[in-house]
């Protein structure tokens, strides 16, 4: 039940956004990601964003794998 | 798409590596995955199977619909069979056994039961159905009471007057305790939850390295994620350094998401719930503030059930608390599976039974 997929925001309007995720549209409520930007990957749970994945974090991520393997 | 670095097979394959230098010099270890999705993500990916022998992954309590209390199941029944009512749920809670029936026999009695995706599907069909009561059954864990708190918020500022919500959300940190309260297994490490830890943070494990000296890897859901997870759990285990890693920091921050909490908090309050498997456990459930009772469908609706009653063979109490696994309940896959599932934890797509049926486990 806790599951979440990152999806691409593709539209925004007001405090609702069109995410698509492999090719699927969906509207969502961002009012608790309200700083997310058209392009942005939102992690989706329930039809809301609840985290904004930012190209630094996932970059993180991936550093810390190949500082750690 | 940038999950497809964390299903990369040479990366797997070195950090697999990695975990069996680290289980060398360790004895039997018991790590518990909190979450049913982690516990599905690791069968899928065959990781129990691949682990070296003496690293036991225990599944936890972590599905919400497996740890909804039969009393709170028969009351939603109930108000099921209210008439003018519609039923609007997500759909894991449609299988599940009540004291004499389910959800989908209610259904197929002719009763109004929708399957939503989310609590704001429930607003609209509120607004599509001024003249009926709908009653959206909120269950699921602090990654799910934000998003119904939203929509209870979005309700009373449309001044809606037939959207309700059956509050059974449940707190995941209190559960944690409990099982090791309880004391019944022995365990060395925990796979913390994902999504939860993006909204309460990571920073709300602390008390289990510092309360039960027990390491505590917060981990996402693909291969490469759960592997670095163990891995730092190994790791910690080891060098006997109890701690918070966070594994998962694309989405998970060490004090979550703010906004989402404020939410969370703004409709619900903190109350004593009963747990399956883990019984009454205090602050460890949300009830809707008196401030938005208007949409509280336990003050609005007063139903009665009759005395609640369980099958005595269903194991699924003690699968929750990682006592014994599915493969040591009588029930278990002649009796009880996923086309006549017997408790709940058959039932959910993040039971510990569903997938260890789905994914053919063996002793």
């Amino acid at each position: 039940m806790c599951l979440a997929v990152p999806a691409i925001i593709k539209e925004i309007d007001g405090d609702k956004a069109i995410v698509e995720l492999e090719g699927v549209r969906l509207e969502i409520s961002i009012i608790f990601t309200p700083e997310a930007k058209v392009g942005d990957y939102v992690i989706v749970h329930a039809g809301y964003s609840i985290d904004i994945m930012e190209e630094k974090e996932a970059e993180e991520t991936i550093a810390l794998l190949e500082e750690i393997t | 798409m940038k999950n497809l670095k964390y299903n990369d097979t040479q990366l797997s394959k070195e950090l697999l590596s990695e975990i069996k230098e680290i289980s060398l010099s360790l004895g039997d270890v018991t790590i518990m995955e909190f979450c049913g999705t982690h516990t599905h993500s690791i069968f899928r990916y065959g990781i129990r199977d691949i682990l070296p022998k003496n690293i036991t992954m225990l599944s936890g309590p972590g599905c919400p619909v497996c740890v909804t209390d039969n009393r709170d199941i028969d009351y939603f029944l109930a108000l099921a069979e209210m008439p003018n009512t519609i039923i609007a749920t997500f759909g894991d809670m449609i299988k599940v056994p009540g004291s004499s029936k389910s959800l989908q026999d209610i259904k197929a009695e002719g009763k109004d039961i929708r399957i939503v995706y989310s609590c704001m599907s429930a607003l609209e069909i509120a607004e599509q159905n001024p003249k009926k009561n709908v009653i959206f059954l909120g269950v699921g864990f602090e990654t799910t009471a934000p998003t119904v708190a939203g929509a209870i918020i979005e309700a009373k500022k449309r001044g809606m007057d037939n959207f309700f919500v059956y509050s059974m959300h449940k707190l995941t940190p209190p559960a944690m305790k409990s099982i090791l309260e309880l004391g019944e297994v022995k365990l060395n490490g925990i796979l913390g939850p994902g999504h939860v830890s993006t909204v309460i943070g990571s920073d709300a494990w602390i008390f289990l390295p510092e309360g039960y000296k027990i390491p505590i890897a917060i981990a996402g859901f693909e291969i490469i994620d759960i592997l670095l997870g163990i891995k730092a759990l190994l790791r910690m285990i080891k060098d006997n350094t109890p701690a918070v890693v966070n594994t998962y920091i694309r989405t998970v921050k060490p004090k979550g998401n703010k906004l989402a909490q404020d939410v969370m908090y703004e409709v619900f309050e903190v109350t004593d719930s009963y747990w399956r498997g883990l019984g009454r456990l205090p602050e460890s459930g949300l009830k809707i503030r008196d401030k938005y009772e208007d949409f509280d469908a336990k003050k609005k609706f007063l139903v009665n059930t009759s005395e609640i009653s369980e099958n005595r063979f269903c194991k699924c109490g003690e699968v929750i608390r990682g006592v014994i696994s599915p493969l040591e309940c009588p029930l278990f896959k002649d009796v009880c599976n996923p086309s006549n599932p017997i408790g709940p934890c058959m039932v959910s797509s993040e039971g510990t039974c569903n997938a260890y049926y789905l994914y053919g486990a063996r002793l």
